[in-house]
């Protein structure tokens, strides 16, 4: 679909580049020779990266692992970064069909006015968090840049780490909220088979692919100090859709040098109005060596670990590959300063452990939970 | 050599390893600075909370020099900005320099390092900065007022060693200012060599943090920075491609 008035477009190579790539990669392709190689490899290229995504990598997964977690300690030492979700509106006008707040479910819609916004910051900020990532819905009627950027100066108040997951804007606006205090956007492209993603985004402007992918670039272009990236595994091919997500992220940090990057490795989970959905070919075995994939693609990034996973996973992953998790999530809206939420959740969530909880197990394992290593300048 | 101390700003001290804090459980700080023998720990500014949970400087002994770093910054303006935040926390005025806008390699920006040391040895403090080995810009860092110069021997977390070898030598024989080798040591023979060569001294994180026992570790590098000072200063003999008799051909003259 094409950009509509007022998205603007910033004519990026990156995007040709990933889909080309991702439509030449065949998973099936690569031998157990080809996985040998990419595991002697000290460079990771994105051929030694198709290796490790691929079917036949399945049989390497412990040597696999091992070479995740080297370069994991070698790039992080024992750090774990901690942060938790705000979801402060869930009004969406887009209809994602594996989305729990698709706009033709009929959940409990809600949106937080700013002192209720302040309240659950305040809230979230007495469990010795530091870092917030503040979530909406993707409507720009409901939750405009500005609700948004106000959201945004808030939490500046309380945490040192404000980070942005809302629908992709220009990049003025982006620099708007980067003035206002947020400093990392996420943007799931959810799947980079736009066939695909056309047949799952049925109405909304989230509808326009391409101006999704090139959101991260905008948003370094309005001086956002780092970017996330995901696809939601299990929409589509997971193998492929992985490769173009670290290749995405490959190549923006090589146009971008300073920018840091972040990947989300998120699967897909039942919904409030679905619950029959599941991340179909993707278990834990795929998932694991889609992470560890990404950390040996991309040992300099951040990879964060959702409560979409168990705590078993969760524990066991920060360990091996990714670097951050959240703790103390409520995916519904206003659920940490109220006993129950005003809007209902996203996705259901398998780790409902509080900040004292999960900081208590990470320095169990031996690892050092860290709240915050960042300033912003 | 009771006297050889080490001297950044007008400080002196005795011992010549500059221990790092990261990567590494905050309860083992104390062990790794004990073992360490170290005078000075470094720090990243932007890990120090001003309270709460996991604050790095709850943890740091006292008596111990902080030397907080400007990581995180990508420009002179930015590190100017955390030195003197860091300042400003209690800190005080000793600070590392390091300006990097590359999030994969780390490798430092020595241009916008320059203009940074120039802007806070002006403002007193007692700058090392962190840099790539480049003799041109070591005189710059001279001529800014620095305390000392960090060249880097390989990336940052790399354990690779003394890969920009020959070119810290330079640094040691043409700058008059302490050279102490910063980032990517990974062993303690790799320290002493770079002691034996005539560093002042030598910084050391990751290779700590990523043993297997960091108090153990932090005291082998202790030992190891020990003995290469010591080297240095005995003047070690010449390296020949040939044997050397012990018995020259002139030994025959005996009036």
């Amino acid at each position: 679909m094409k950009y509509l008035p007022g998205m603007e477009n910033i004519g990026s190579e990156i995007q040709d580049k990933v889909i080309s790539a991702m439509k030449e990669y065949d998973p099936s392709a690569y031998t157990a020779e080809d996985v040998k190689a990419a595991l002697e490899a000290e460079v990771c290229t994105p051929e030694h990266y198709k290796a490790l995504l691929s079917p036949a990598a399945e049989d390497f997964l412990e040597e696999i692992a091992q070479k995740a977690m080297n370069e994991r300690f070698k790039h992080f030492g024992n750090s774990v970064y901690m942060f938790t979700p705000l979801y402060i509106s869930n009004y969406c006008e887009n209809q994602c069909v594996y989305c729990g707040f698709n706009c033709r479910n009929q959940i409990h819609r809600a949106k937080l006015n700013y002192e209720e916004i302040e309240k659950e910051m305040s809230e979230i900020a007495k469990t010795g968090l530091q870092e917030v990532l503040i979530l909406t819905g993707e409507t720009r009627v409901y939750s405009d840049v500005e609700y948004i950027g106000e959201a945004c100066k808030i939490a500046r108040k309380y945490f040192k780490i404000v980070g942005l997951e809302i629908y992709p804007v220009n990049s003025d606006e982006y620099k708007y909220l980067h003035e206002c205090g947020a400093d990392f956007v996420t943007v799931f492209q959810e799947t980079y088979n736009s066939d695909k993603y056309e047949k799952l985004h049925l109405a909304g402007c989230k509808r326009v692919f391409p101006y999704r992918i090139n959101a991260q670039e905008r948003a370094i272009m309005g001086g956002m100090r780092g970017v996330g990236f995901g696809a939601l595994l299990g929409l589509d091919d997971f193998r492929t859709d992985a490769f173009a997500t670290g290749l995405h992220a490959h190549l923006l940090q090589k146009k971008y040098p300073h920018a840091e990057i972040a990947v989300s490795c998120p699967r897909l989970r039942p919904t409030i109005a679905n619950s029959k959905i599941n991340p179909r070919d993707v278990h834990e075995k795929q998932l694991l060596q889609i992470v560890c994939a990404y950390r040996i693609f991309l040992p300099y990034a951040s990879i964060t670990i959702s409560t979409r996973e168990c705590s078993r996973f969760r524990d066991n992953i920060i360990k091996i590959a990714a670097t951050k998790i959240s703790a103390g999530v409520n995916v519904g809206i206003g659920g940490h300063s109220d006993s129950e939420d005003k809007g209902d959740e996203q996705f259901e969530i398998s780790d409902p452990r509080s900040v004292d909880e999960i900081f208590a197990a990470i320095t169990d394992m031996g690892l050092q939970p860290v709240m915050s290593e960042y300033i912003y300048v | 050599m009771n006297n050889d101390k080490l001297v950044l700003g007008g400080h002196e001290f005795d011992s010549r390893f500059i221990l790092g804090s990261g990567k590494y459980s905050l309860e083992l700080i104390k062990a790794a600075v004990e073992n360490a023998g170290a005078q000075i720990i470094t720090l990243a500014l932007r890990r120090a909370n001003s309270g709460g949970a996991a604050n790095i400087l709850d943890y740091i002994p006292e008596g111990v020099t902080l030397l907080p770093n400007t990581s995180g910054a990508r420009n002179a303006d930015e590190a100017v900005r955390i030195a003197r935040l860091s300042r400003e926390l209690g800190c005080g005025d000793f600070v590392k320099i390091e300006v990097v806008r590359d999030s994969k390699y780390l490798l430092p920006d020595n241009y916008e390092t320059i203009k940074a040391t120039e802007i806070l040895a002006k403002e007193g403090f007692v700058v090392l900065p962190y840099m790539y080995p480049d003799l041109n810009a070591a005189r710059d860092l001279v001529n800014a007022g620095a305390a000392a110069v960090m060249p880097l021997a390989a990336p940052i977390g790399t354990n690779k060693g003394l890969c920009t070898k020959d070119f810290i030598q330079i640094l040691i024989d043409e700058i008059d200012l302490p050279i102490i080798v910063d980032a990517g040591i990974g062993r303690p023979s790799q320290a002493c060599e770079a002691m034996e060569m005539g560093a002042a001294a030598v910084m050391a994180n990751t290779a700590i943090a990523s043993a297997g026992d960091i108090p153990a570790m932090a005291e082998a590098f202790r030992k190891a920075i020990e003995a290469g000072r010591t080297a240095y200063l005995s003047k070690p003999g010449r390296v020949r491609d040939t044997a050397s008799a012990s018995s020259p051909l002139t030994g025959f003259i005996h009036d």
